[in-house]
């Protein structure tokens, strides 16, 4: 038990300074490599924070869902309209995008929220796709149909403190996916975290137990549209024009993969896999046609040799850590 | 009257190429408890197979057999050319992924539909092809009052029979009952004796077989064909599939059918741009009150 406890430690040590060594990796880098490489870590940025929202529903509570780019683009949306028509700056709208982003996933995933498996999956395909398909048809003349919305501001601080460059929008990602994975671990260990894993492995064991399976799905649904709700307001103020074909099916689809690709429920493994779908594409560039039949071929290759994930969550160790140690040894 | 009747053939062409290809999901989720997701653009691939052998190039099909004779043997040659194709997905996508369960498959089939998407892409070029009218007669017939054209009887006929063969095969013969058995319950159907690999073998060879066809039939049906179609059609006859319940050979070709016509009715009463999210809302509401789709049935649930 003790040897046990030590390789814990070590473990946790090792950890902590790998984590320690991205972040000053991450703080270092856009001053090593040009601007175009800057721009594409944003987006890898992007990525990595839509798959740590998806990571909520599909990771932590096994709920398949295939349309998340739609609750994105409510988010986009909602900032990229009441910015051009309202001028109510970008900053205040991140918490309100959030907000409408989660309102509508609450107000659409009520009803559905009893279906399983492959039934919740097309429903959740339908809705990203009628999502996407009336943004495209200008309902109201308020999205500007397939054109989009366009003129979006740079999110600002009063007027001394302007977002307007690569470098700048880098930063302000990974402060975002930062906080947001600070977030996540904590949500993870507390009592909601717990509730998620337990319904994934056994939904019926979960409710037998007396988990509220509805409440905590429906919550996971609210929270992971609200995080990608904030992606789209960052996408749409440094891209300055949202428009629907940004949030097709195909990419709902990149987003599955890079939780599945990563490791399900695992955040090391989301940032893994939005790694490899954003950076790959740009490596092989080279390859122009045939960049894409790579990155196939790719999937195929890495699911044969690590079909759990590149770096998938240890399970137990956590769960069983305060059953080993006496009272009072938890903090050390 | 008329403009309804019209619009309910039309419907039930577009309806039955959404049957045939729901059909491939269909058995090969009843079997496989898995999303194929490459088989939309084993569709897409069995169009440009078509467009091959009936337009481009020496037009070799049309050559040989003549107009009627080449449209035949472009469709059996697709549909041998996409089975094979199908057969070979599964063995090196999908089968060393089995034992890992079902969310692998997942990005898997995802990233054999890139590979088969852009494949076509590479092979054919992005820009869209078009089957000409010199392989493909138009003719526009006029029954009654109601306007058909040649090709839509044509592509009626034929999907209804291949459709009727497919029923026959699966509710009819031992080796069809052999499919349904493994759908129930594999493990249980390879004890009595039933040949697992042979059935898995035939339904990735038959499902995109049906969707090779429906996919040179599109193209002679709408003449443009394009590399990223695959993808609509697919969502589409996934949808269809589940509306029917997945894994149900009859609920697949009613979705469809049902799928098609909704679809037309919506685009004439409500709005073309609309007319997809009306069948998506329609799918919704199915699901909402049917949770198990149309003629899926009420599994209990085993714990």
């Amino acid at each position: 038990m003790k040897l046990n406890k030590n390789i814990n430690q070590k473990n946790s040590i090792f950890k902590n300074w790998l984590v320690i060594l991205v972040a000053i990796l991450f703080i270092i880098l856009p001053f090593i490599i040009n601007a175009y490489w800057v721009d594409v870590l944003f987006f890898f940025g992007v990525y990595a924070l839509l798959g740590l929202s998806l990571n909520i529903v599909l990771g932590e509570v096994g709920l398949f869902d295939l349309g998340h780019m739609g609750f994105m683009a409510i988010g986009a949306y909602t900032t990229a309209i009441l910015n051009t028509t309202f001028g109510i700056p970008i900053i205040v709208l991140l918490p309100i995008s959030a907000i409408a982003a989660g309102a509508f996933a609450w107000l659409v995933c009520s009803p559905i929220i009893h279906l399983r498996g492959d039934y919740l999956c097309i429903v959740t395909i339908g809705m990203g796709e009628i999502v996407r398909l009336t943004l495209n048809n200008n309902p109201f003349g308020i999205t500007g149909g397939s054109n989009g919305v366009y003129g979006i501001d740079f999110p600002s601080l009063g007027s001394i403190f302007v977002i307007d460059n690569s470098t700048k929008f880098y930063y302000y990602i990974w402060l975002i996916v930062g906080l947001t994975i600070i977030g996540l671990v904590n949500l993870q260990r507390s009592r909601i975290g717990r509730a998620w894993n337990c319904i994934r492995e056994d939904e019926i064991a979960a409710e037998s137990t007396g988990i509220d399976v509805r409440y905590y799905k429906l919550l996971a649904f609210v929270l992971g549209a609200g995080l990608a709700g904030v992606g789209g307001n960052i996408y749409a103020s440094k891209l300055m024009i949202v428009s629907p074909e940004s949030f097709s099916f195909m990419e709902s689809c990149m987003l599955f993969c890079i939780v599945l690709i990563g490791g399900m429920g695992s955040i090391p493994g989301v940032l893994i896999g939005a790694a490899a779908i954003s950076l790959f594409p740009e490596v092989f560039r080279a390859f122009a046609q045939y960049r894409m039949l790579i990155f196939g071929v790719a999937m195929v290759i890495m699911m044969i040799f690590r079909p759990g994930g590149i770096w998938p969550r240890k399970r137990g160790a956590f769960e069983f850590k305060p059953l080993l140690m006496k009272p009072g040894e938890e903090n050390g | 009257m008329k403009i309804i009747l019209e619009q309910l053939l039309n419907g039930l062409t577009i309806g039955s190429f959404y049957a045939l290809i729901a059909l491939g999901y269909s058995m090969v989720y009843g079997v496989m408890k898995l999303i194929n997701f490459a088989h939309g653009d084993l569709f897409a691939l069995g169009s440009y197979l078509g467009f091959t052998l009936l337009v481009s190039g020496s037009a070799y099909a049309t050559v040989t057999f003549g107009i009627w004779g080449g449209m035949i043997a472009a469709m059996l040659i697709a549909a041998i050319g996409i089975g094979i194709a199908g057969t070979l997905i599964e063995r090196i996508a999908y089968r060393p992924i089995y034992p890992a369960g079902r969310l692998p498959a997942v990005v898997s089939a995802l990233g054999a539909s890139i590979v088969i998407q852009n494949g076509i892409m590479v092979v054919w070029g992005p820009r869209p092809q078009a089957y000409s009218s010199q392989v493909v007669p138009s003719v526009m017939l006029n029954i009654g009052g109601i306007k058909i054209t040649l090709m839509q009887i044509v592509v009626l006929i034929v999907s209804f029979i291949l459709m009727g063969l497919l029923f026959y095969i699966i509710q009819k013969t031992t080796f069809g009952a052999a499919i349904r058995a493994c759908a129930l319950d594999r493990s249980t159907a390879a004890l009595m004796g039933i040949n697992i690999e042979t059935v898995i073998f035939f339904i990735f060879a038959l499902g995109p077989a049906l969707g090779g066809m429906a996919g040179v039939m599109v193209g002679m049906y709408y003449r443009k064909i394009s590399f990223v179609m695959g993808w609509n059609y697919g969502l589409k006859a996934f949808t269809a599939t589940i509306l029917g319940g997945i894994g149900n050979i009859p609920g697949a070709m009613l979705g469809g059918l049902l799928l098609g016509i909704l679809e037309m009715l919506g685009s004439v009463y409500i709005s073309t741009a609309y007319k997809d999210v009306f069948v998506f809302l329609i799918l919704i509401l199915v699901l909402i009150f049917r949770p198990t789709g149309l003629l899926g049935e009420k599994i209990a649930e085993k714990v």
